[in-house]
């Protein structure tokens, strides 16, 4: 269902990027990886990934400025957003206020993560 | 060409300018702009001490007694230094209760008392009228001598001039004009002279320098300067024995009841408390008064000796009397400018004195004796006149016009006998009286009218039998007999050795029997009794008038009911209504009213009224008026005691109530604080657990996610299996270190943590360390440097703990010494009370701006904006923890980009309390003794 989109995974912890590019390559999808906010921007105005799955601690620029950014570029609309969060209830508020169209909170397990890539990859964004 | 025109012409004309003198004075007043309101004028106005009798008398005194004269002016020498405690109480007092004289002082004290104020008079006018006379017949024989210039003879003093005949009389009637014009221009006592305290500065200044001129020509005219006089004088044995301290004049007790005596009269002579308290324009010239006025004396003294001594060898002995050098010597010297230069001087001394003294006396009388008086003849109907202000300022007139002809009157009958020359002692001596009561009364609250009135009665009628009357007996007016024999013929009462007392002079033997009869009187009378309300009332306002809130205690004391109108018509009949309805206008604006009908009779307007009627009419007086217009309840001695516990204790109250809100605003301020520091604290318990939470996900999530991989991918080849198998195992190894780090950092800042002190060689710790972490060094090729001297006395502490810390620093610098040339160096150095190591690499630093937020929770330096930190970001807080529980400090010194050094330092001693738990004394006995 998720094969041959292209995802943008950012997230600064070299094991979780190691885990999360694992799991999407193997459901079929075109992986990028960004590992702080500066170099999500740069990828994605790159790339256009249909997928961005954003860790919200990020260096340099973080997850919900890397969400606002995308969101007031038009020519991104269509691109989905999955946050990762790590510090609750909260902070996922914020997140889905920023712009996310879906957040999961960490540690994970695997199979809700890839249901919601499935998820978010399968419809598309509302209004398009 | 001193002819008695040009004398006579040269006195009015001296008197002329002091009219015109005090007539500019009070221009100047009335336009707002005194002359006398400065410390010079105030100084020079305490001159009028020195009367005819010291221009003139101190010669003639040191003629006979050499120094002995001297006395008379050590006294208010002495007493200017204690002026600042008597003389400003005295003056303050009078101010707040506007008093008017020394009589006015002593009535008001004790109750204001009309009996008590008529005494005082009655004392006053009889010591003084005398002394009022012998500044008359100084004037009289100063004149007649100089009239006879060139020639220098004594005058007749068989020979009578017919009665109002004589000069003297004209200038008694001239001084009585000049001090009704300037003396009774306002009907206020209280107010001042400005005009005549101005002349009586000038007559101080001219008498001055007349005298100095007569000495400067006697010591440097005639003789080669002071060493010429005193060595010519040296040669003749009787003018010798003058100059000798402990000849003739040594009598030391003679010296100290002198000295007693003007010390007395500079505060309670009439003239003095007129100048020095009514006069007196600002409490503050005091303080230059102070000198001033010893400088004064000081300079009026300096050549009486000389001029003694120049005048006993110049003339043949008898032929002169000592009393006329001042004059005699310029006269002989055919000096006649000098000559009437110092008969100028000596008119001036003379006439100062007499104005001064006549002002102060009048006002007594008038105040005092004449009023009350008035005011108890119900015949006169006085009660019934619309206006007595004129009446009053008629009585002040006629009283001053009275004083100086009973002056005239004693002088003339008097003439040369002893009464009148030795006055001036005489006078003294009566003035010396009013001390008990007036220095008991501004410093003892339990003096009382009674007891003041007995001492006054006392002193004076032992006064009178011991001095007075034996100066009568050798003026030939009394027996003679009176004296060797004593009254009745008993041998006890012989006034100058009563009962035996002899080996004292007659003024020494009149001193101690008279203080001894007014002090015992009064003190045991008043020990005696309990003051009345009134007189309580006063004394707490005269004794407590330093203190803060005493001058509007007056009002308190006062319980009644009255009419404005009534307070508004009496004033009005004594200040006249104008002036009465200018006050109570005054008053009401100054209560914030409009207009005075808006007026209520309070206590306070009733003590407003009355103070200002005391101003007029003295205070005793003015009780006894404001009493007739308003219903008073009387008060017991028991309710003023009330007022003054009640008002003690609002005081206290209200100190309390003050003390309360300080201590409640400094508790809210506390409780603000405190609260703001808490909520600070939640934050940061939010921020701490919200961080660690964050912290504790991160190795979770990648532990999770693998396991889910190896767990659904059973395909996975070996290698990735043993790779994926190896996060999983570091990532819980770094959670387990996580947890444990967050546990023990709690427990060591809740206290909680165990500690096993002991006695630690620290070169050994960081050996063990660098041992510990070689290994790490090695693998990134970081050189490890330990530079630490000859042995270092061991510290007390964890051993584990400092591992700990070191562990710490030396992982930290690996991690941050990432650089080809990195290099990392540990030197172990000793400070005065302490170990200090030094963990130094060269590696990327640590901002200005950073260097303390390291040391704070899960806050990182360095990299944190470019990489992935490494490290819980709880090692240095725990570090700085562990180095604080033994009194050491943990700190960093960095430049960016160059490297860090991390310093700690331990305490050799540690301090107490820094090492509370679970430290054993045999351990801290067996800490090192350096």
């Amino acid at each position: 269902m998720s094969g041959g989109r292209r995802v943008l995974v950012v997230e600064d912890e070299p094991s979780i990027l190691l885990s999360l590019e694992f799991l999407l390559k193997t459901a079929g999808c075109e992986v990028l990886v960004a590992r702080d906010g500066a170099e999500a921007l740069r990828a994605t105005a790159a790339a256009r990934p249909d997928l961005i799955v954003l860790d919200i601690m990020l260096p340099l620029v973080d997850g919900f400025e890397v969400c606002r950014r995308i969101r007031e570029d038009e020519r991104l609309a269509g691109t989905r957003i999955l946050m990762l969060t790590a510090r609750g209830r909260r902070e996922a508020d914020r997140g889905m206020a920023a712009g996310a169209d879906a957040y999961l909170a960490k540690p994970f397990a695997t199979r809700e993560l890839l249901q919601a890539v499935a998820a978010l990859l399968g419809a598309p964004r509302a209004g398009q | 060409m001193l002819t008695a025109p040009v004398i006579v012409a040269a006195s009015f004309a001296y008197v002329g300018l002091l009219f015109a003198i005090a007539y500019y004075g009070d221009k100047r007043a009335d336009a707002g702009r005194s002359v006398i309101a400065n410390p010079y004028i105030y100084a020079l106005s305490l001159a009028v001490y020195c009367t005819a009798w010291t221009f003139y008398g101190s010669v003639g005194r040191a003629a006979t007694g050499g120094i002995g004269f001297l006395p008379i002016y050590l006294g208010p020498t002495l007493m200017a230094a204690l002026w600042w405690y008597v003389l400003l109480k005295i003056i303050r007092i009078s101010k707040e209760n506007r008093i008017t004289s020394i009589a006015d002082f002593i009535a008001s004290r004790y109750g204001k008392s009309q009996l008590l104020g008529g005494l005082v008079t009655v004392i006053a006018i009889l010591g003084i009228v005398p002394y009022i006379a012998l500044q008359l017949k100084a004037i009289s024989t100063s004149f007649s001598i100089i009239l006879k210039y060139p020639d220098v003879v004594m005058p007749d003093k068989q020979a009578v001039p017919p009665f109002l005949g004589d000069n003297t009389f004209y200038i008694a009637m001239l001084l009585a004009a000049f001090t009704i014009l300037f003396g009774t221009r306002h009907l206020d006592a209280t107010e001042r002279h400005e005009g005549l305290v101005a002349a009586v500065a000038f007559e101080s200044l001219v008498k001055l320098l007349a005298f100095i001129a007569v000495g400067l020509f006697v010591t440097f005219g005639m003789y080669g300067g002071f060493a010429d006089i005193f060595g010519r004088a040296a040669e003749v044995p009787q003018l010798n024995a003058l100059i000798t301290v402990g000849g003739e004049s040594g009598n030391y007790v003679t010296w100290a009841s002198l000295t007693f005596l003007s010390m007395c009269a500079i505060l309670f002579l009439p003239r003095q408390f007129q100048v020095a308290v009514v006069e007196n324009v600002d409490e503050r010239h005091l303080n230059k008064a102070i000198w001033l006025f010893p400088l004064y004396l000081f300079a009026i003294n300096i050549f009486v000796l000389p001029i003694a001594l120049g005048g006993l060898m110049h003339f043949a002995p008898g032929s002169v009397d000592a009393d006329t050098f001042v004059l005699t010597l310029p006269m002989a010297q055919g000096q006649a400018w000098l000559a009437l230069f110092a008969f100028i001087g000596g008119l001036s001394a003379a006439t100062g004195m007499v104005i001064v003294e006549t002002i102060a006396l009048s006002t007594m009388a008038c105040n005092d004796l004449v009023m009350p008086a008035l005011l108890r003849m119900r015949w006169l109907r006085l009660n019934e006149r619309s206006d007595l202000s004129g009446l009053l300022l008629g009585i002040r007139r006629g009283a001053i016009v009275v004083i100086l002809m009973l002056g005239y009157v004693y002088f003339y009958v008097a003439g040369e006998a002893y009464a009148l020359v030795s006055i001036g002692l005489i006078s003294f001596s009566l003035v010396a009286q009013f001390a008990p009561a007036i220095i008991g009364g501004i410093f003892w609250k339990g003096g009382t009218r009674l007891g003041t009135i007995c001492g006054l009665a006392a002193g004076f009628l032992v006064w009178t039998y011991t001095l007075l009357l034996p100066s009568f007996a050798k003026s030939g007016w009394l027996p003679i007999v009176f004296l060797s024999e004593g009254l009745f013929g008993i041998d006890l009462l012989k006034p100058q050795q009563l009962f035996g007392l002899t080996g004292l002079d007659d003024v020494t033997h009149c001193l101690f029997w008279s203080m001894l009869a007014n002090i015992g009187c009064y003190a045991g009378i008043s020990l005696l009794q309990r003051p009345g309300a009134a007189e309580h009332s006063q004394a707490t306002l005269f004794v407590d008038a330093f203190k803060h809130g005493a001058a509007g205690a007056g009002s308190r004391f006062w319980r009644g009911s009255a009419s404005v109108a009534d307070l508004l018509g009496l004033l009005g009949r004594f200040l006249g209504p104008e002036r009465a309805q200018e006050a109570f206008a005054a008053y009401a604006r100054g209560q914030g009213l409009k207009s005075p009908s808006q007026l209520t009779a309070d206590a306070a307007l009733v003590h407003y009224a009355e103070s200002l009627l005391a101003g007029a009419i003295g205070s005793a007086s003015a009780r006894a008026m404001v009493a007739s217009v308003v219903d008073e309840e009387p008060l017991g001695i028991d309710e003023v005691m009330h007022i003054i516990d009640e008002a003690s204790q609002v005081l206290a109250y209200s100190r309390q109530l003050e003390q309360k809100s300080r201590e409640l605003e400094s508790a809210t301020a506390e409780l603000m604080s405190a609260n703001r520091r808490l909520q600070e604290l939640d934050r940061l318990k939010d921020d701490f657990i919200s961080t660690v939470t964050h912290e504790l996900r991160t190795p979770l999530t990648s532990i999770r996610a693998f396991s889910e991989i190896l767990n659904d991918n059973p395909e996975l080849d070996a290698g990735q299996r043993a790779k994926f198998l190896g996060i999983v195992i570091k990532e819980s190894e770094r959670l387990t270190r996580l947890i444990n780090q967050v546990l023990d950092l709690a427990r060591i800042e809740s206290g909680n943590a165990e500690w096993h002190p002991g006695v630690v060689d620290m070169r050994e710790v960081i050996d063990d360390a660098v041992a510990a972490v070689a290994h790490l060094f090695q693998d990134k090729g970081i050189p490890l440097a330990v530079d630490a001297p000859a042995p270092v006395p061991p510290v007390v502490a964890d051993r584990d703990r400092l591992m700990q810390v070191m562990l710490n620093l030396l992982s930290n610098a690996a991690k941050f010494c990432d650089r080809p040339d990195g290099r990392v160096r540990v030197a172990l150095s000793r400070e005065a009370d302490a170990l200090r190591v030094d963990v130094a690499d060269n590696g990327i630093g640590i901002s200005p701006a950073e260097q303390e937020v390291i040391f704070e929770k899960f806050r990182q330096g360095g990299d944190t904006l470019t990489q992935k930190p490494k490290g819980s970001g709880l090692g240095l807080a725990i570090s700085r923890q562990i180095i604080c529980h033994f009194g050491g400090r943990l700190w960093v010194t960095s430049e960016p980009g160059r490297g860090s050094t991390f310093s700690f330092t331990i305490p050799l001693r540690p301090e107490a309390g820094a090492v509370q738990a679970g430290l054993r004394d045999d351990v801290l006995h067996a800490a090192p003794q350096p």
